[in-house]
């Protein structure tokens, strides 16, 4: 297995509703950022791999238009998935390492805000069994809520401090669309949304884009003084209905986090796609994660949720602090499907 | 955007439609023996195919919930109700569907509902109108 | 294969309503229509003058720049006669669709030909659009191109705008 790690990071500023630009003009600012703080040109790039959902913008093959905002002329080495940006990393990663390329070039991009968000999800669900029902995200993940609410201890206090915490961490995160300090009653005052979750317990709409350059071996060497190498990453998937899963547990994450070494050592930082402030709780536990380790300082999918573009930033935020020398050991989680279905899960660290 | 799909259901969800349609529901048989509601065609965790059918109640036990307060389009009820993860007597898995409760109050963990059927008889998911609770 | 055969169909209609944003570029060019104008926009790298851009030059990845009118007039490059009707159809067939490359731009718009016989409809055919009464920010203010009464475009002239 070749060494591979992440070098070079960009995203866009999480905005509610971005009412001026397309898909392409968010892009666009974000690859050029990225590849200028590599030092790469398109052409020095390997593969290009994306992440997003044709849905977001109703469009059939709406991904190939993105392509726009890269430069794909003379034709490149590219693919596409439609998933969170984190599984593009995924493919990336497994493309790496063939060995006859050094770099990749991962984005994802999405503006949650055009359609229905919540009725969009709605469409990744059993078309037989669920989609007559129009449930939505909400829903699905207030079902999982109070089943850990009603499991054993946990509280809707320590839900309202997982919310209080991320808004605070938020603060030193540019690009996070909620943040500031509120307190844990004050949170606790505020009326139910969709019982037991209240409207703070769940993800803000977001429109954004994020990218990531990968290289492997001496080549992270060249491009960056201390590149964040990939040590292990997973991803694990649950049956689809809710009826057949323990919803207050995330075995699938346990899994991918064992897979990925999550417990071969310290873990200093950990940034975990939980849109919804429960589901913290599940990852954190699946993981394994003590109370010494920091968790979302980035402000995490409670301050800023792009969809298909919030678990590549889990990613992202956790590099960030292994590259600039804040963290040594850290790891990056990243969700899909509805309550905590598919789970992604790597570690990163910096050199010894 | 406005799209009508049609779907073939294949024999299994089409049995278990067809038992709608005369107020029966029936689960499958899983590898471990376990009743799965509403049936699969493979087991959810061996993807072993999956053939023997099991009448199962019309009523059952909540066993998650959450209060719905503005219903969104297409949800089975418009007005404030409560979805419902409900592990129908005889089953050994639970199947998502609203309650007409009425009020959050009336609404807990392990409370007894029964489904509420469609006048009509429909070979379809929507047989099933919701669920309501058993009277006591 | 005979139990698939008799193997019952259900419907599942689907409905979402989405709130589109043009973007940046896509809205000069709009505006440009609503006043009966064609707006271009230029690749700083490879200079190509694109009519509808969606922001970016699609070939070098970067943001197209300036607003250079083209004139409402242009080459036929490619068409196609469409014989069958199908639903959303507004126009009799048969008809003629095709790419119209307006002078100076290097992207072709699509549009119908009309005010000529479609037996002599053909690549290279000089012509020039004709307004909707009601102008508005969509393709719809051009109502079609009708041939300019100029001699044919040589081949050689938009052979790479095909």
């Amino acid at each position: 297995m070749r060494d591979i790690a992440v070098v070079a990071t960009a995203q866009s500023p999480a905005i509610r509703k971005e009412e001026r630009r397309n898909e392409v003009e968010i892009l666009m600012p974000v690859v050029h950022d990225l590849r200028k703080r590599a030092g790469l040109k398109q052409e020095d790039i390997g593969f290009t791999v994306s992440g997003s959902c044709d849905y977001l913008q109703g469009q059939a093959f709406a991904f190939v238009t993105a392509l726009d905002a890269i430069g794909p002329w003379p034709p490149i080495d590219e693919s596409h998935v439609e998933m969170d940006g984190a599984w593009a990393l995924y493919e990336a990663w497994t493309r790496l390492q063939y060995g006859d390329i050094d770099t990749a070039l991962v984005y994802s991009f999405g503006k949650s805000s055009p359609g229905d968000i919540r009725r969009i999800l709605s469409l990744q669900l059993d078309p037989y069994y669920l989609v007559p029902l129009w449930p939505d995200t909400v829903a699905m993940a207030a079902l999982q809520a109070r089943a850990l609410l009603e499991s054993d201890g946990v509280t809707e206090k320590d839900l309202a401090e997982v919310v209080s915490r991320s808004r605070k961490n938020a603060k030193d995160n540019p690009n996070a669309q909620l943040s500031g300090d509120v307190d844990v009653d004050t949170l606790l005052k505020e009326p139910m949304y969709l019982s037991p979750l209240r409207k703070h317990d769940c993800p803000p709409i977001t429109d954004g884009a994020a990218a990531v350059i990968l290289a492997a071996d001496d080549r992270a060497r060249e491009l960056t003084d201390r590149p964040a190498w990939i040590r292990g990453i997973d991803h694990r998937i649950e049956p689809h209905s809710l009826g057949v899963r323990n919803l207050a547990d995330s075995p699938s994450t346990r899994t991918a986090g064992e897979k990925a070494g999550v417990g071969n050592g310290n873990v200093d930082v950990a940034e975990l796609h939980a849109p919804f402030s429960h589901q913290e709780i599940i990852l954190k536990r699946a993981l394994g994660l003590g109370d010494n380790v920091n968790v979302n300082p980035s402000g995490g999918a409670l301050a800023s949720n792009g969809v298909m573009v919030a678990g590549l930033q889990r990613i992202i935020e956790a590099a960030d602090r292994i590259m600039a020398g804040q963290a040594d050991r850290a790891v990056a989680h990243a969700t899909s499907g509805p309550a905590l279905q598919q789970n992604l899960v790597a570690v990163l660290e910096g050199e010894k | 955007m406005e799209y009508t799909y049609t779907r073939s259901v294949g024999p299994v969800i089409d049995r278990f439609f067809s038992g709608l349609a005369d107020r029966k529901i029936q689960g499958i048989k899983g590898s471990d023996g376990k009743v799965i509601v509403p049936p699969t065609e493979y087991d959810p965790y061996t993807g072993e195919t999956l053939s023997e059918f099991v009448d199962v109640a019309d009523a059952g036990t909540v066993t998650t919930w959450a209060w719905v307060t503005d219903p969104r389009p297409g949800q089975p009820l418009q007005k404030p109700f409560a979805w419902a993860l409900v592990q129908l007597d005889g089953a050994d898995t639970a199947m998502l569907h609203a309650v007409d409760a009425g009020d959050e109050s009336r609404m807990s963990t392990g409370m007894r509902v029964k489904v509420h059927w469609c006048d009509e008889p429909v070979a379809d998911l929507a047989a099933i109108e919701y669920f309501e609770p058993e009277a006591s | 294969m005979a139990e698939h055969a008799e193997g019952t169909i259900i419907e599942r209609p689907i409905r979402l309503d989405y709130e589109y944003t043009a973007g940046l570029a896509q809205s000069r060019f709009l505006k440009g229509i609503a006043e009966g104008k064609i707006i271009g926009e230029k690749c700083p790298v490879c200079g190509k003058v694109y009519v509808g851009s969606r922001g970016s030059c699609p070939t070098d990845g970067v943001p197209t720049e300036g607003e250079i009118e083209v004139p409402a007039k242009g080459t036929l490059t490619t068409f196609c006669v469409v014989n069958v009707q199908f639903a959303g159809q507004s126009v009799e067939t048969p008809y003629a669709s095709g790419y119209i490359l307006c002078d100076g731009a290097d992207i072709a718009l699509m549009g119908l030909v009309q005010e000529v016989p479609i037996e002599e409809v053909r690549m290279g055919l000089r012509v020039e659009a004709v307004w909707a009464d009601e102008l508005g920010p969509t393709l719809n203010s051009i109502k079609y191109w009708k041939p300019s009464g100029e001699p044919d475009a040589d081949y050689e002239t938009f052979r790479h705008h095909l």
